[in-house]
């Protein structure tokens, strides 16, 4: 067989894989990640199958697939909507990094993996997967519940800390000194203030420039744009991801929506190439060995992230049911955990204990979130019939 | 009444109010422009009983439902001073033969002496509808004029 038709073969068999996969999670009403990054730890180096010759291909499709990622998360919400969110739910944004960004980098201070391997576990503990969190909401009909938007405007806030995060550890990671990260933040968040006023003031002008009345005119505009924009970025050393992100945000009213649903298929396709990326560069052999401090974090960060919710959620003066309600719905970690942990493990600047326990850890979580969500209602209320011995001590001391 | 708006970023918009005994109820605008009608938990306020996804005609229905007979009544009670009048709410079925047919066609006024004051569409008031007026099945026609003609107006509108 020659190489072009050994290459379709394996595309084809990897594809359809997916594809199956997806329709079991379908069914058992999970997010496919976990089961894609299953797949890709099944294949690839020290799995079952080595795949030889689609690596090229594969690499830069996953790329793609992080760009289209955060492309239709900048496209999900208008400038608007980020600085109103951003004024309602500064301390609860700022309550969940510090709760739940310090697991992973306490974890990976312990485990030795220095300064550079705290800042990345803790980005991958802190971001929720927003892709999860909203299917869920939405499953579960609590879109109209009073909690959500406080739920929703924690998913924004984290957002636009991604937008700061990924330069500073793209920067990081880049093994720039202190003085050269210092200037790679400055010139992000410079970036990001301009792109954000163009965007409040100029969105249209940004939308009109892409927008076009022929679909597939349309497609490969809002493609090429965000490719360049993402290619521009990475070489200010600001980040492709950020890039793509922030003109999706620039992208505004019905242009937005018709780029979602445009680009819906490709970015489900490119994602999921970038998932089995993810799990086909983890050596499933490292995996067992970080499980224990995988299910340790998976413990403490869903606390820390019911808790977040708990306090965001009673600040807004939401009953103790809501309250758990919006905690649970928080825990989900996805997509985003995975697209910084892929960074990190891409420049290569971390072990690869870190890639396994990252896997390790969003497959748990992946899990456990939409679980979580599901289960709470019940929980909370067997909890109320029985409240806990300490907490009537507690009311009896105080 | 105090109908509240809360955006949810990514999703769409929330608008609600309280009712008089303390439940809320409202709708969750989708960007897409679908709908769902939410309706608060007694016992939890905070979380809704349903949530339950309304295509456009399906809302233009409802909305219909609960607002031609409110208008039915306020103008019932504007003509409580004249005997012999009525007023009575007329909907125009998708058997019947003037679906897409104009108001005028109906011959309404001079085969009965009915007034149509208002047609009621998707829980749109449109008032002092013209001669020319499209009429689709669906619409709620808002006719004020004596029991009688009125009864005409009924077979008019179902048989034509």
């Amino acid at each position: 067989m020659d190489h072009t038709a050994l290459s379709l073969i394996e595309l084809g068999a990897v594809f359809f894989g997916l594809g199956v996969l997806g329709r079991l999670a379908g069914k058992i009403g999970m997010s496919p990640i976990p089961l894609y990054l299953i797949g890709g730890l099944c294949f690839g180096q020290g799995g079952l199958i080595p795949l030889g010759d689609i690596g090229d291909f594969t690499h830069l499709a996953s790329e793609i697939g992080v760009v289209l990622l955060l492309l239709l998360l900048g496209l999900e919400y208008s400038a608007a909507e980020l600085f109103t969110g951003l004024k309602r739910s500064w301390m609860a944004g700022v309550v969940d990094i510090v709760l739940n960004a310090a697991p992973g980098a306490i974890v990976a201070l312990i485990l030795g993996w220095g300064p550079i391997g705290a800042i990345v576990l803790a980005g991958v503990t802190y971001i929720s997967s927003s892709g999860i969190i909203a299917k869920v909401l939405g499953d579960l009909g609590r879109l109209g519940n009073r909690e959500t938007p406080v739920v929703l405007s924690i998913l924004v806030f984290e957002d636009l800390v991604m937008a700061l995060y990924l330069p500073i550890l793209t920067a990081v990671l880049g093994g720039v000194s202190f003085l050269g990260g210092m200037k790679a933040v400055g010139i992000s968040l410079m970036v990001i203030t301009v792109v954000l006023v163009i965007a409040l003031k100029f969105g249209r002008y940004v939308s009109a420039a892409v927008d076009s009345p022929d679909r597939e005119v349309f497609l490969l505009k809002v493609l090429g744009a965000a490719l360049l924009v993402a290619g521009l970025a990475s070489a200010m050393q600001v980040s492709a991801a950020v890039g793509a992100f922030l003109l999706g945000i620039a992208i505004s009213g019905s242009t937005a929506e018709n780029a979602t649903h445009m680009l819906e298929p490709l970015r489900d396709l490119f994602a999921a190439v970038f998932f089995v990326v993810f799990g086909l560069n983890t050596n499933p052999a490292s995996i067992p060995p970080v499980l224990g401090w995988a299910v340790v974090l998976a413990v403490s960060t869903t606390l820390t992230k019911v808790a977040t919710g708990w306090w965001a959620a009673r600040k807004q003066g939401i009953g103790k049911m809501g309250r758990a309600r919006a905690g649970a719905a928080l825990v989900a970690r996805g997509e985003f955990s995975i697209v910084i942990a892929g960074l990190a493990v891409a420049a290569g600047a971390v072990t690869g204990e870190l890639a396994a326990l990252a896997t390790a850890y969003v497959l748990l979580m992946a899990v456990l979130g939409p679980t979580a969500a599901r289960i709470v209602e019940p929980v909370a209320r067997a909890l109320q019939r029985r409240p806990f011995g300490s907490k009537t001590t507690a009311s009896q001391t105080g | 009444m105090n109908v509240e708006v809360t955006p949810l970023p990514g999703i769409g918009v929330r608008k609600d109010f309280a009712t008089r005994n303390g439940r809320r109820v409202g709708v969750v605008t989708h960007r897409d422009g679908h709908v769902e009608l939410i309706v608060s938990k007694t016992d939890d306020p905070d979380a809704c009983l349903a949530s339950l996804p309304l295509s456009t005609d399906e809302a233009g229905a409802l909305a219909n439902l609960l607002g031609a007979p409110q208008l039915v009544a306020q103008l019932t009670e504007e003509h409580r001073d004249l005997p012999g009048i009525n007023t009575k709410q007329l909907p125009i079925k998708s058997s019947s033969p003037f679906d897409g047919r104009t108001l005028g066609d109906t011959a309404m006024r001079t085969r009965t002496s009915v007034s149509v004051v208002a047609v009621m569409r998707a829980g749109q008031v449109h008032p002092s509808p013209n001669p020319d007026f499209n009429l689709t099945a669906g619409d709620v026609l808002v006719a004020v004029g004596t029991s009688e003609g009125l009864e005409a107006a009924v077979k008019i509108l179902k048989y034509g």
